[in-house]
């Protein structure tokens, strides 16, 4: 076991307003060592303006953040250059080719990382000389992340790294950011994919308009919102009035989407009995019948709702 | 398939941290990282053609052509020839060319895509950032001046070592007020808006502003306005130092005050994102 050591982030008490919109309205968050902290919420819940109030894109109007010991305030050139930043919005020069980008922010720093390395780990080489501005938007994401990891540094911030990735750039980063972890960075990743969150984080922070509404690990999270569910597909719009007056009071029943039916509570094997007798009684065939745990997309939006923002 | 993960061994991306927890110098000294910074801009700068159209052809264009014709009549004082007049005007031209429209017109886009921010969460951080910048301006001038100076020699033109002295100061001066000028621009206004913005002043003030022709021949208030602009204080200036080889009193402050002003100004309202 290593020493148990201060948080690599500590943000506490977090408030920002732009003009009489109070996009954080005080949110703790901690992120340490070997570890990847995953900000879920939907859009403009303020996970952004988080992310840039602890890198110091933005001035908190309360609250406190400390990075790698220091207040971020007081943070210098040695301590930027400990600390990885990965913006939402890119940040990369419209003309620059990518593998020279990266060689001159590796100039930036005393120990950088071999840029021909990560690159190739990247798959950054395959278009290395063509200008940032010709290429797609899942490429110039993967040299933001090259970026945001030139400078080898102990604490990195990720907002939403893997948004508009095929699923093989989508793995190639998950694999960096796990060894990133085995390494003993700290990782503070935005996202909406709830599968990302669940494989990586080993905690996760979730935030709804300026809040944190809910954290904990991934297994603790899904574990205290709904035991167990039956889920099934069938026709939309069946009428669930006979079934939920068979099956114990403590499940909740219904529809999520049409025609997607979860039974979520304590179930067991008795219930599921009782589902598929009723399906059998409306002649129904309970298409994708499952049973498992709740995800950690439905503990989300139980917690935040279904509205659209 | 060629997009391939590469081998699990590359473990080489961060630092051991959880034994050594804190490095003493993560960065490395300022100068290095502000070189660092100038030299890339100068080179993404001379490899942008648009940037070269501005800074290069166009002042060659102008210096050639008005020295070769008689299109735009000029006072020419005895013993000199039209080359001698021209030429510091195209000197004039090509620091507004560089340290205001090029930068100005780079630092807005920099800025609209979230360049400046992203370069000041580096080491480099955003005085570096800015610094690189200006210093890049002065090296793509040295190269610019070596050109027209150049063309200007071929042309006939041979100022003494005196007024080149005399003009540092001067191109230096000159080239703080256009930067702190552009930079203001493009931290105030939207990069459509410093585009074209950037480029309207500059014709205009090629033309009105005393820079091709000097503030003396311009047309009734203009050319006393015109002298207390930046560009009719820098070109005037280097047409007094090249052709009379002394530097008059005026210039200077007025291109120091430009300066102070733009300055303060930047400081008060210039936006990084
Ligand atoms: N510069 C700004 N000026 C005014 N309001 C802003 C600004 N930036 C963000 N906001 C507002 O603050 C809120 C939080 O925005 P933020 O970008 O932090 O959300 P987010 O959680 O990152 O969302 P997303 O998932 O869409 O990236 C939103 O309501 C947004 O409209
Ligand atoms: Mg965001």
């Amino acid at each position: 076991m290593p020493a148990i050591r201060e948080p690599a982030l500590d943000v506490r008490g977090l408030v920002k307003r732009y003009g009489d919109h109070t996009a954080v309205r005080g949110i703790d968050l901690q992120a340490h060592h070997g570890a990847v902290t995953a900000l879920l919420g939907p859009n403009g819940a303020g996970k952004t303006t988080t992310v840039e109030c602890c890198v110091g894109l933005r001035s908190p109007d309360d609250g406190s953040v400390r990075l790698l010991g220091r207040a971020a305030a007081e943070t210098g050139a040695d301590d930027r250059a400990r600390v990885g930043v990965m913006l939402q919005d890119g940040g990369l020069p419209n003309q620059a080719r990518p593998l020279e980008l990266l060689r001159h922010l590796a100039r930036l720093y005393a120990a950088p990382a071999d840029v021909e390395e990560l690159a190739a780990r990247l798959g950054i080489d395959q278009f290395a000389a063509t200008a940032v501005r010709r290429l797609s938007g899942g490429q110039r994401q993967r040299v933001a992340l090259a970026a945001a990891l030139v400078g080898r540094p102990e604490l990195v911030f990720l907002d939403e790294p893997s948004a508009g990735l095929d699923p093989q750039a989508r793995h190639t980063v998950w694999d960096v950011v796990r060894d990133l972890c085995t390494d003993g960075v700290a990782v503070l990743l935005t996202t909406h994919d709830m599968e990302e969150a669940t494989r990586l984080a080993s905690e996760v922070v979730i935030v709804d308009d300026g809040r944190v509404v809910a954290q904990g690990t991934p297994a603790h999270l899904t574990s205290s919102y709904g035991t167990s569910s039956i889920r099934f597909t069938a026709a939309p719009s069946l009428d669930l009035e006979e079934l939920r007056r068979s099956l114990p009071t403590h499940l909740s029943i219904g529809e999520t989407r049409p025609g997607e039916y979860v039974i979520a509570g304590d179930v067991d094997p008795a219930v599921v009995a009782t589902v598929t007798a009723w399906c059998a009684s409306q002649g129904l065939m309970p298409d994708q019948l499952a049973v498992g745990r709740a995800s950690l997309e439905d503990v989300f939006l139980d917690l935040t709702g279904r509205a659209l923002r | 398939m060629t997009f391939v993960d590469g081998p699990r061994a590359s473990r080489s991306l961060a630092v051991q941290s959880q034994e050594t927890p804190t490095r003493t110098h993560a960065a490395p000294p300022a100068a290095r990282r502000v070189l660092a910074q100038a030299a890339w801009e100068t080179r993404v700068t001379l490899r942008n053609g648009e940037q070269l159209l501005l800074t290069l052809v166009l002042p060659v264009i102008a210096l050639v052509a008005m020295s070769r014709t008689s299109l735009i009549g000029l006072d020419v004082p005895a013993g000199h020839q039209r080359v001698d007049v021209i030429a510091p005007g195209v000197l004039a031209m090509a620091v507004m060319s560089s340290a205001f429209t090029g930068q100005a017109i780079a630092t807005a886009f920099d800025r609209r895509y979230g360049v400046l921010r992203l370069l000041g969460t580096t080491p480099l951080g955003r005085s570096g950032l800015l610094l690189g910048r200006v210093l890049a301006v002065l090296a793509v001038e040295v190269v610019q001046f070596a050109v027209l100076g150049g063309v200007a020699a071929w042309l006939g033109w041979r100022p003494s070592a005196t007024s080149l002295l005399l003009a540092v100061p001067l191109l230096v001066l000159g080239t703080a007020a256009f930067a702190a000028l552009g930079l203001l621009m493009a931290g105030t206004m939207r990069a459509e808006a410093v585009l074209a913005g950037a480029n309207l002043v500059w014709v205009l003030l090629l033309l009105g502003g005393g820079v091709l022709l000097p503030t003396a021949e311009l047309p009734g208030a203009l050319g006393d306005v015109a002298a207390l602009l930046p560009s009719g204080a820098l070109a005037d200036g280097l047409r007094s130092v090249f052709l009379d080889g002394a530097l008059p009193p005026s210039p200077l402050p007025v291109l120091a005050g430009w300066t102070a002003v733009a300055v303060a100004a930047c400081v008060r309202w210039f936006k990084w994102q």
